[in-house]
């Protein structure tokens, strides 16, 4: 009776006691969850182009992170670094293609997998020789202050996040949606053989895709690293776009979009109202609880597109 | 004579193009042409080597040896999206649609190579990038229009019955304007009306639009009926090319066909 108590009624009884407060929760969760959306995006985009699951996404973050890190502690003003450290990227893209995916053309999927693994190292190793491996501070110029509206406590950092995710969703989705780029990379997704028989140039859809997966990273690495500063662990923070991929599909835009702040918001919820009666910090495997159990009732994701054989 | 006047030059000449794979050799030392607005068919049994053939020619397979000629331009070595680039366009034998986008989608990818705004100016969708959309747009329309399938414009394909899935990657190889079109078996699994109607289009876009058609197909009536000349092939070499009613009576082509003991 006991344990039904703490586990089923109490926590609700405490959400009840204070809406407020609860909305709070659920607001600093969705702001969280912002941040997973961009790392997850990076994963859809890659996927959705080229049906890659690319392991080394978080350390591509944390590569363009220390890139631009690197280049402002040698007093390069800001704008002109992020440009810079975007020129990288795609350059990144570029040797990607030439030295990896062009050898690797009609490969099995596990085959790619297992390069974006090694790529992964790459990324590590190259990131930390080239710029040190002590946690760095990135500035970017934006307070995090908090301020209250209407009663409710926001930061002005996240807030900035969270605006402009959004943006970059909105820029993404008119992308694959309108443009005929767009439309060459979703091509290149569902059938190499017929992309190739209208003439779209395989290689510059690669370079293109991987470039634009670099501008999502970078992206993510400054949000992430002007929150927690710039450091090996946020090649970990790729791990928590894993159940919001699981959450949204793995080749869904909005998916990745509303997964990550289905998991932001389960995380501090459940934190804050169960984490006690698990004696705390249960924000550290919660999200793929959560994954596991949605796996069970939807495989394909909230928005994944439903695998169908015909026999 | 009407035919006379539609035929012109050679336009793709195949030398002497040998193909293997390790050990097994799918085409030996095959040579044929074919002419400007001509319809061509190549015919064989299972596994003579038709798609092989198709396949090296917009440069899918690297032929082994020999050369390719398309409009005067000589090749041992070609990359496909320069087969496309230079008026070559197909279908499949198993239909290769992009199955998650639409029948108008789809044939938009057709007029890619027709877009001569760079990836940067299309990707910004902006001004004379949107501008020329549109124009490519209309031309997508017209040829839609053209093999009638507006109604299913909007639907998904992956969702289309067989046969409609056909007609639109038939649609989506002409939104390219090629002049030259691989239909790699156009009508196998059809009933019987469907044929006749991918028959009637085949037939309408050469007229048209003058395109030169080669196509590989197993309905021997089909072929007869709307080919100009035939190329036949068995165990991956010619054994016979000319026009329906010589290769009909080929004592070969039937042996090929019909099977015959060979001692």
């Amino acid at each position: 009776m006991e344990v039904l108590n703490t586990f089923l009624i109490a926590p609700f009884l405490d959400m009840a006691d204070s809406p407020i407060f609860l909305l709070e929760v659920v607001i600093g969760g969705l702001m969280a969850g912002v941040m997973y959306s961009l790392v997850a995006l990076g994963f859809v985009l890659i996927y959705k182009a080229s049906g890659v699951f690319n392991y080394a996404q978080g350390a591509m973050v944390l590569f363009a992170a220390l890139t631009l890190v690197g280049l402002m502690e040698r007093h390069v003003p800001l704008i002109l670094a992020i440009i810079l450290t975007m020129a990288v990227m795609i350059g990144v893209a570029y040797l990607i293609e030439r030295f990896m995916l062009r050898k690797l053309v009609n490969q099995a999927q596990i085959i790619l997998f297992m390069a974006t693994i090694g790529l992964n190292f790459v990324f590590e190793g190259t990131g930390q020789i080239a710029w040190g491996s002590n946690v760095k501070k990135l500035d970017i110029g934006i307070p995090d202050n908090s301020f209250e509206i209407g009663g409710i406590l926001m930061s002005s950092f996240d807030l900035f996040a969270a605006v402009t995710a959004a943006i970059l969703v909105a820029v993404l989705a008119v992308f694959f949606q309108k443009t005929a780029v767009g439309r060459a990379l979703r091509a290149v997704a569902d059938d190499h053989q017929a992309a190739l028989s209208v003439g779209i140039p395989l290689k510059t859809i690669w370079v293109i895709v991987w470039s634009v997966a670099g501008f999502v990273a970078l992206v993510a690495g400054i949000m992430w690293g002007g929150k927690a500063g710039v450091q090996f662990s946020l090649v970990l923070i790729a791990l928590k776009a894993l159940p919001v991929l699981i959450l949204g599909g793995f080749e869904s835009v909005p998916g990745a979009i509303i997964g990550g702040l289905l998991i932001g918001v389960f995380e501090k919820v459940s934190e804050v109202y169960w984490g006690p009666a698990f004696g705390g910090a249960i924000e550290g495997w919660f999200a793929y609880m959560a994954a596991l159990v949605f796996l069970m009732f939807r495989p394909q994701g909230l928005f994944g597109e439903k695998i169908i054989e015909r026999v | 004579m009407s035919q006379e006047r539609r035929i012109g030059d050679v336009i793709l000449n195949v030398e002497n193009v040998s193909l293997s794979f390790g050990g097994v050799k799918a085409l030996t030392n095959i040579s044929f042409d074919v002419r400007e607005g001509e319809i061509r068919a190549i015919i064989g049994p299972n596994g003579a080597g038709k798609s092989s053939m198709l396949n090296c020619i917009n440069g899918f397979y690297k032929p082994t040896e020999g050369r390719i000629t398309f409009k005067g331009e000589s090749h041992a070595q070609m990359e496909t999206h320069q087969a496309a680039s230079q008026g070559i366009a197909r279908t499949f034998q198993n239909i290769a649609l992009f199955r998650g986008m639409t029948t108008l989608d789809n044939v938009m990818t057709g007029r890619n190579l027709k877009m001569k705004r760079n990836f940067l100016w299309q990707a910004l969708y902006y001004g004379p990038a949107v501008k020329e959309e549109l124009e490519h747009r209309e031309a997508a329309e017209r040829v839609i229009d053209f093999l009638e399938i507006e109604s299913i414009r909007k639907t998904v394909v992956g969702r289309l019955p067989y046969g409609l899935q056909k007609r639109v990657e038939l649609a989506r190889a002409l939104a390219a304007e090629p002049d030259m079109l691989l239909l790699d078996e156009p009508m196998a699994g059809m009933n019987h009306e469907e044929k006749e109607d991918m028959c009637r289009y085949i037939l309408d876009v050469n007229e048209e639009f003058g395109t030169t058609i080669v196509l590989i197909e197993h309905d021997m009536s089909v072929v007869m009926d709307i080919s100009d000349r035939v190329v036949v092939l068995d165990y991956g070499e010619k054994i016979a090319d000319g026009e329906p009613d010589d290769v009909r009576a080929n004592q070969r082509v039937i042996d090929a066909y019909l099977g015959v003991q060979h001692d």
